[in-house]
């Protein structure tokens, strides 16, 4: 084999690999959404994060708006204490939501982010007033039951959760 | 470079390019060399014969260094061959060619190539100056037309052929050949012979020759020293040996049947193998 | 008598054990000597880029024919359970992840070992037994330097770019016979493939996993081939060996490097 043409098969093979995994990053994977250094952190309290996991996607309408980048158990509120990392590029009021979601029935879990009303915009280091925990199936399914025995009863009362609202949806 | 080598082979002070002493080898705990004494005086064709497995290769290997001694000195240019480290070995070795058995070209390069590639891997030397060398080489063996073939597509003759314009790229003082003879038709054989023995005189180098094949070589060579069982058993020039009385020279020469060498490997009595023995005894 | 067949049994398992203890440190040493003698491989890159001819370029058909099935093959199966669950959508992301994350590195590695790694065991057996080795000692040229560093280093550059391609196609393959043959939506099955597919945590782990098994592939196929016994039978071992050993090895390795790398995230 010549020279000049095993060279340019070699030339070739390498370019083609640097291809594949160039298409592996963008096409496959999520590099063309990823802007690692353009990000503010914020942090939630949460009762219970369900299977809430490090580098879920924060959205936001839907549209992925931060990742969570850390979770801790704080010892004195007995808490879940998750940090999140939110684009530059969008900002939020300073009384926004945050609630542990499952996107489709078995899906992975995120955490969905709901503006409020308030003029100023949450800065790096604050922290969300308002947060809801992921559901668990257990509770949702006591709940279903204490709440179909209450209309059996004869009492039309609906039984809603004090702070699990996840219910509704 | 070439000015400093051949510098440095007049300054060699001693006669013999290579001189061998007491030398010992064990493989494991089989003994293959049992004392041996040679000098290779510088100029000269040397032969060392003997049976296949009589230790010849391994003397070969030892003095290229790819052996340590168990006990006894290979000194080669007035230098200790086991005492060199790796670099001085490889150094050595750049002015030692060898030729081996069937050749060990280089499958994977042509003929051009596999001449060339001592020159690459050693030396600078510009692309038309490595061409003129390798062509001046395979001059020398009769193949320069043959430069673009790869080594599967030469005969057994010519891959020796080869292989030998290989060995002498750069111009070796010592040059050692490993059954040069073996497994060619009689008119390669002629033509090596009288190429080791051209090539020797034209180079000013020292040639040892390991062989089986006593006709062909003793037409060649100065002298010979015969190996038996790891001893050297006799040495002379090629009149001497083929003059010698000695029984197991004699039998070598003549290449007669039975004698010292035994046609049988050591084996019980025959009867016993045929059982006829045991069923006696039953 | 039984009591010497025990012996012999112990006998034969410690002799296994202790030749097995000398042949990995033998193997360690050999290469340790490679790296060492790696310096000619890029300051003559032409002898690297020779070799990335024999073992990339020439395992380039099987990759990708093999990875092209894979791909399709799991985007019929992974589509058969999906639907199950009507989660047909999720297809993109389980092809995707299962080829970034194990089948790419592993399938490609398993290929190469028998496509690349086969042939090197035997070329360089081949050039022992044909004394080829130690012809070039005996001109004073280093063959794991000349020989094995560069084919070494080929392989070890040719295994990522493999896997990628691998991968790659893969995924082609699943968008073939999910999007264009079956029918899945073509939006979501790119988008639930981004979302899942984290450029860190699976694009970089898998290239990551296949330079480690072009680092073992490779060198166990270098050594099989550079202490086989001169005889053809010697090779035929040493290339059989090269192809059981690197299969085994790829796949324990693939174990312990997937419970550091996916465990607990």
């Amino acid at each position: 084999m010549e020279r000049t043409t095993l060279d340019m098969w070699v030339g070739a093979f390498v370019v083609g690999g640097l291809i594949a995994l160039l298409i592996l990053a963008f096409k496959v994977g999520n590099l063309s959404g990823y802007d690692g250094s353009e990000t503010y952190k914020v942090y939630g309290e949460f009762e219970n994060i369900g299977g809430l996991k490090i580098k879920a996607p924060v959205k936001s309408s839907g549209v992925v708006v931060g990742r969570v980048s850390d979770i801790q158990f704080d010892n004195k509120s007995f808490l879940a204490h998750v940090e999140i990392r939110l684009s530059k590029n969008y900002q939020f009021p300073k009384d926004t939501s945050a609630s542990i979601l499952t996107s489709g029935l078995l899906g992975e879990q995120y955490i969905g982010l709901e503006a409020g009303g308030d003029e100023k915009n949450l800065k790096n280091g604050d922290k969300f007033i308002l947060t809801q925990s992921a559901m668990v199936m257990e509770q949702l399914i006591g709940q279903f039951l204490f709440s179909k025995a209450n209309d059996e009863g004869g009492d039309k009362k609906t039984a809603q959760g004090g702070n699990k609202k996840a219910v509704v949806q | 470079m070439r000015a400093s080598h051949i510098k440095e082979q007049i300054l060699v002070p001693a006669e013999n390019l290579v001189e061998i002493s007491d030398l010992n080898f064990t493989y494991g705990k089989r003994p293959i060399l049992k004392g041996i004494n040679m000098k290779i005086p510088k100029g000269k064709l040397v032969a060392i014969m003997g049976l296949s497995g009589c230790g010849k290769t391994t003397t070969l290997r030892l003095i290229g260094g790819a052996l340590k001694p168990t006990t006894g000195s290979v000194k080669v240019a007035g230098k200790e061959v086991s005492g060199l480290d790796k670099e001085a070995l490889y150094k050595m070795r750049r002015k030692m060619g060898m030729l081996f058995q069937f050749g060990a070209l280089f499958t994977d390069l042509s003929v051009y190539e596999n001449v060339a590639f001592q020159m690459r891997e050693h030396t600078d030397l510009p692309e038309t100056v490595i061409r003129d060398l390798v062509m001046m080489k395979l001059h020398a063996v009769g193949l320069r037309g043959a430069h673009k073939l790869l080594p599967s597509e030469l005969s057994g003759g010519m891959a020796r052929r080869v292989a030998l314009a290989r060995a002498i790229a750069l111009d070796p003082m010592l040059m050692m050949y490993d059954e040069p003879f073996a497994g060619l038709d009689p008119i390669s054989l002629s033509v090596i012979g009288n190429l080791i023995r051209h090539l020797n005189d034209a180079l000013g180098a020292t040639s040892i020759i390991v062989t089986h094949d006593i006709q062909e070589s003793l037409k060649i060579v100065d002298y010979v020293y015969f190996m038996a069982d790891g001893v050297v058993v006799a040495e002379g020039s090629a009149e001497d040996i083929k003059a010698s009385k000695l029984p197991y020279v004699h039998q070598f020469v003549w290449g007669e049947i039975d004698g010292p060498v035994s046609f049988h490997y050591p084996s019980p009595p025959y009867r016993k193998d045929l059982l006829l023995e045991s069923v006696n005894a039953a | 008598m039984p009591h010497r067949k025990v012996g012999f049994g112990l006998r034969s398992i410690g002799a296994t054990v202790v030749n097995g203890v000398w042949r990995l440190g033998y193997a360690s040493r050999f290469f340790m000597m490679t790296l060492i003698s790696s310096g000619a491989s890029f300051r003559r890159i032409h002898l690297t880029i020779r070799e990335i001819y024999f073992t990339g370029v020439m395992s380039l058909i099987i990759i990708l024919v093999s990875g092209l099935f894979v791909g399709m093959v799991l985007g019929l199966q992974g589509y058969e359970t999906l639907q199950k669950y009507g989660s047909e959508s999720a297809l993109g992301s389980l092809v995707a992840l299962s080829l970034v994350r194990e089948l790419g590195p592993v399938l490609a590695a398993l290929l190469f070992a028998s496509r690349a790694g086969s042939a090197i065991t035997a070329e360089i057996g081949l050039m022992k037994a044909t004394e080829q080795l130690s012809a070039m000692e005996m001109m004073a040229v280093d063959p794991i330097s000349r020989v094995v560093a560069p084919r070494f280093w080929a392989g070890v550059i040719s295994m990522p770019l493999l896997a990628a391609m691998f991968s790659a196609i893969g995924v082609f393959g699943g968008y073939l016979v999910g999007v264009v043959f079956i029918g899945v939506d073509e939006g979501s099955f790119w988008s639930q493939m981004q979302a899942a597919v984290d450029f860190r945590q699976d694009i970089v782990n898998g290239v990551i996993k296949s330079v480690v098994f072009g680092i073992a592939v490779t060198a166990i196929a270098l050594f099989e081939g550079y202490d086989a016994p001169p005889t053809a039978e010697g090779v035929s071992h040493a290339t059989t060996r090269t192809v059981v050993t690197s299969a085994l090895v790829v796949l324990g390795l693939d174990f312990i490097l997937t419970v550091f790398m996916f465990r607990g995230v």
